[in-house]
């Protein structure tokens, strides 16, 4: 795709100011040797980058949230000034939230739209240096899809409050000082209404965190088990009662700010791989063969047709205009595309597919690929929610009859 | 900003709603049905309003008398065409016939021709495919040869779209082995016009032999190129045409979904039938974007036009066929009805679908162009 959209001379100049800054930022050659394609001496750059330093250095400078107020560490931007950032950073394979993903963008927005200020103060600055890494503790064994159904508890004692229940599917737990919590502090509400936010500690002896261990046999992910942990009253973000309201935000930043970015610990590091269309045409083999380049073909089509179309979304909030439906729809889509693709490179790759030497990477790689595309249809919202919302919110059809509609939490039936 | 590729200006989008309106009133379903039903397919009284508010000659440089405009604003005007169904001449003599010309005359052949496809007079067609079907080059067979100081052609065209009313035809020839485009007219000695019963009832078609009939050579023979990039434009026609068809076949549903009500809901509110509304949307979100690019490289970027070309015919053709077959099972038994439209937008989806070139066929273009070697 050729499609481009011209800088106006405001934005060329905000993009030009925050190369010449990045470039005194990384080793020497980096940008030279990726210019020039030359693998190698990328690599040698590479080698001299530490993460861990550039993500407090770019957080520092408030270019790792342009949109946060200045006094709290950011530049206090345009969203355009968000999309120049992410644009030089993928086209230089720089990691743009690095470890901190979670807090820079979902709990830093959160808190600036529903914390106090003292809590602005005390948290702000070092989520955005990474000094203070973040993760979110929503999802539950129980609640999957209807996260309001959560049980958590949270039970005030005094100017404590007790959380007792499991949280699931949580990345970064193992490395964050403080979790978003959603927890029932109601149970005789309805299920909406009963639920408080809360920043809760995750280095606490009553935290544990146990590394869940996934389809692929990695763990990206950890099951998080609060035995009655206790949580300082000065914690509790926004009212009681009014959690899901707050939820709701960090579910927004987690489609808007997140759409289309990894939290698997390599997208972390920066130093990304080659262009990710021309690895798999390579690792293709028979391609003179009529099926495997129909299906190459399509892909490529079905590929474009996404990317078209996340460009026209963003041309038009460029313009000004509301998000569309090409979030969730290209989130279907994608999902549904990268099941289809990774299975096809299997069956092109035949055998070798299914057994290979231990050394061959390319193989585990593909196998792994294949695995992993599983979770795309259900994490970030299942396809099944997502169509819903697509047909419920853009086209304007009725809603499911709702069985727990006003009834007390309590008495809702569970699985 | 101003034009930012994927977003139509204000003019464009005043263009759009104006040709929505117009053919709300001048292609609406009886009207449709009226055309499809008659032996001409189209109203000349309505052919020469669309010319008098200049859509045959939005796209042709104002040298030779249209107004100058891009593909991205024809793109809009067959995408409003292609959700009305519009039974007329137009994607024959105006993506066919004016951009063969463009890519193949002299500039003389140019000035002749043109201003009458750009006022409405002329509707030239383009005769290409023969028996076999194919729609790749090495599908001509129809020979030209010169005597007496001219060019006769023999042989035969089938499937040529609007053949029977066309003004002039347009036919692609062997001459001395390489390609040519002919200009013939429809009247001349030797010329033997067939209608043909067509799946699609608003798009009318013909088989037309030559017996050595007279024929005037367009720009030189060896126009290879001419004949791909035309090819290429088609596609790209074709698939903005699709994407308005698509759309309508959405809606349709969309609206019976929510009225329809069965088991004392309505059918919308099953996920059954709410997915499915759901999948229609997003693919056509895709072809849309697929449909806008191919009219941008049309109208902007020759170079990258072969690949957007294939790839939104592919893409668009196949989603509208979903969309069209979705349609009716959503509409469950009055979709199956010779009185409800549903099945006028599957006809016309399977049969854009196969003309120039099936997906299969432009999903190996695809492979091609984008250098999928073993």
């Amino acid at each position: 795709m050729r499609w481009r959209i011209e800088d106006t001379p405001e934005q060329a100049e905000f993009r030009k100011e925050f190369l010449a800054w990045v470039t005194k930022n990384i080793p020497a050659g980096w940008a030279e040797a990726l210019e020039a394609g030359d693998e190698e001496k990328f690599a040698k750059a590479y080698s001299e980058f530490n993460v861990m330093e550039w993500n407090s250095v770019i957080g520092g400078a408030g270019y790792a949230a342009p949109l946060w107020p200045k006094e709290y560490g950011g530049l206090s931007g345009e969203v355009w000034m968000q999309n120049v950032v992410r644009e030089e950073l993928a086209r230089l394979r720089l990691p743009l939230f690095g470890i901190n993903i979670l807090g820079i963008g979902l709990a830093g927005p959160t808190l600036i739209q529903h914390a106090s200020d003292e809590q602005k103060k005390r948290y702000l600055p070092k989520i955005l240096t990474s000094d203070e890494v973040w993760c979110q503790l929503f999802s539950e064994p129980g609640a999957g899809s209807d996260l309001a159904s959560l049980s958590t508890r949270a039970e005030k004692d005094g100017d404590e409050w007790v959380v007792k229940g499991q949280k699931v599917w949580t990345s970064i737990a193992e490395w964050a000082k403080f979790g978003m919590l959603v927890a029932r502090t109601d149970p005789s509400l309805p299920k909406h209404e009963g639920l408080t936010y809360f920043i809760c500690p995750m280095k606490d002896d009553n935290v544990e965190v146990r590394p869940l261990k996934q389809i692929t046999g990695a763990s990206e992910f950890n099951e998080v088990y609060l035995n009655e942990v206790r949580i300082p009253d000065s914690q509790r973000v926004g009212e009681v009662g009014q959690g899901w309201e707050i939820a709701r935000t960090t579910l927004m930043n987690e489609r808007v700010a997140l759409s289309g970015l990894s939290t698997s610990p390599e997208s972390f590091l920066g130093g990304a791989r080659k262009d990710p269309w021309k690895t798999f045409v390579e690792s293709v083999p028979n391609k003179s063969d009529t099926l495997v380049r129909q299906n190459v073909a399509r892909f490529f089509i079905e590929r474009e047709a996404k990317e078209m179309t996340s460009f026209r979304a963003a041309a038009a909030r460029r313009m000004g205009e509301q998000p569309g439906p090409e979030g969730a729809a290209g989130k279907v889509f994608n999902a549904d595309m990268n099941q289809r693709q990774t299975s096809f490179a299997m069956n092109a790759a035949g055998p070798a597919a299914i057994a290979w030497h231990p050394d061959d990477k390319l193989a585990d790689g593909r196998a792994r690929a294949f695995l992993r595309a599983r979770g795309y249809s259900i994490e970030g919202g299942t396809t099944e929610i997502l169509k819903n919302q697509l047909a419920e919110r853009i086209l304007g059809l009725p809603r499911d009859p709702q069985a727990d509609k006003g009834v007390p939490w309590k008495d809702i039936k569970r699985s | 900003m101003t034009n930012v590729p994927g977003i139509f200006t204000a003019e464009q989008q005043e263009l759009r709603s104006l040709a929505r309106r117009f053919l709300e009133e001048n292609s609406s379903s009886p009207q449709v049905r009226s055309l499809a039903e008659g032996a001409e397919g189209f109203d000349e009284g309505i052919w020469k309003q669309m010319a008098e508010l200049g859509w045959q000659g939005i796209a042709i440089p104002e040298e030779y008398g249209g107004s100058g405009y891009t593909f991205t604003e024809l793109g809009v005007l067959l995408e409003e065409m292609g959700r009305a169904l519009l039974p007329a001449p137009f994607f024959s003599s105006v993506v066919l016939g004016a951009n063969a010309i463009l890519n193949v005359a002299t500039d003389a052949q140019k000035k002749d021709i043109l201003p009458g496809i750009a006022d409405g007079s002329a509707r030239p067609t383009l005769a290409f495919v023969e028996d076999a079907g194919r729609w790749d080059q090495a599908g001509i067979g129809l020979e030209a040869s010169e005597s007496k100081g001219g060019y006769q052609l023999t042989g035969h065209k089938n499937y040529v779209i609007d053949g029977q009313t066309a003004t002039h035809l347009i036919v692609t020839a062997r001459l001395d082995g390489k390609v040519a485009f002919f200009l013939v007219d429809p009247a001349a000695d030797g010329v033997t016009k067939t209608s043909l019963e067509t799946l699609d009832p608003t798009r009318k078609q013909a088989r037309i032999a030559f017996e050595g009939t007279p024929a005037t050579l367009l720009g030189d023979a060896g126009a290879e190129d001419a004949l791909t990039k035309t090819l290429d434009q088609a596609a790209v026609g074709l698939a903005a045409e699709s994407v308005g068809g698509a759309q309508w076949c959405l809606d349709t549903a969309t609206e019976h979904a929510k009225t329809r009500v069965q088991f004392g809901r309505p059918i919308g509110s099953f996920q059954a039938v709410k997915h499915r509304c759901a999948e229609m949307l997003i693919e056509i979100e895709m072809a849309k974007s697929a449909a806008y690019y191919a009219a941008w490289a049309a109208a902007e970027d020759e170079q990258e036009l072969p690949v957007a070309g294939s790839l939104a015919k592919a893409y668009c053709s196949e989603a509208f066929f979903h969309a069209a077959g979705t349609n009716i099972q959503v509409l469950g038994g009055i979709g199956f009805t010779w009185e409800h439209d549903a099945h006028l937008y599957f006809r016309r989806a399977k049969s854009s679908e196969i003309f120039f070139g099936g997906d299969d066929y432009h999903r190996e273009l695809i492979a091609d162009r984008t250098g999928v070697t073993a």
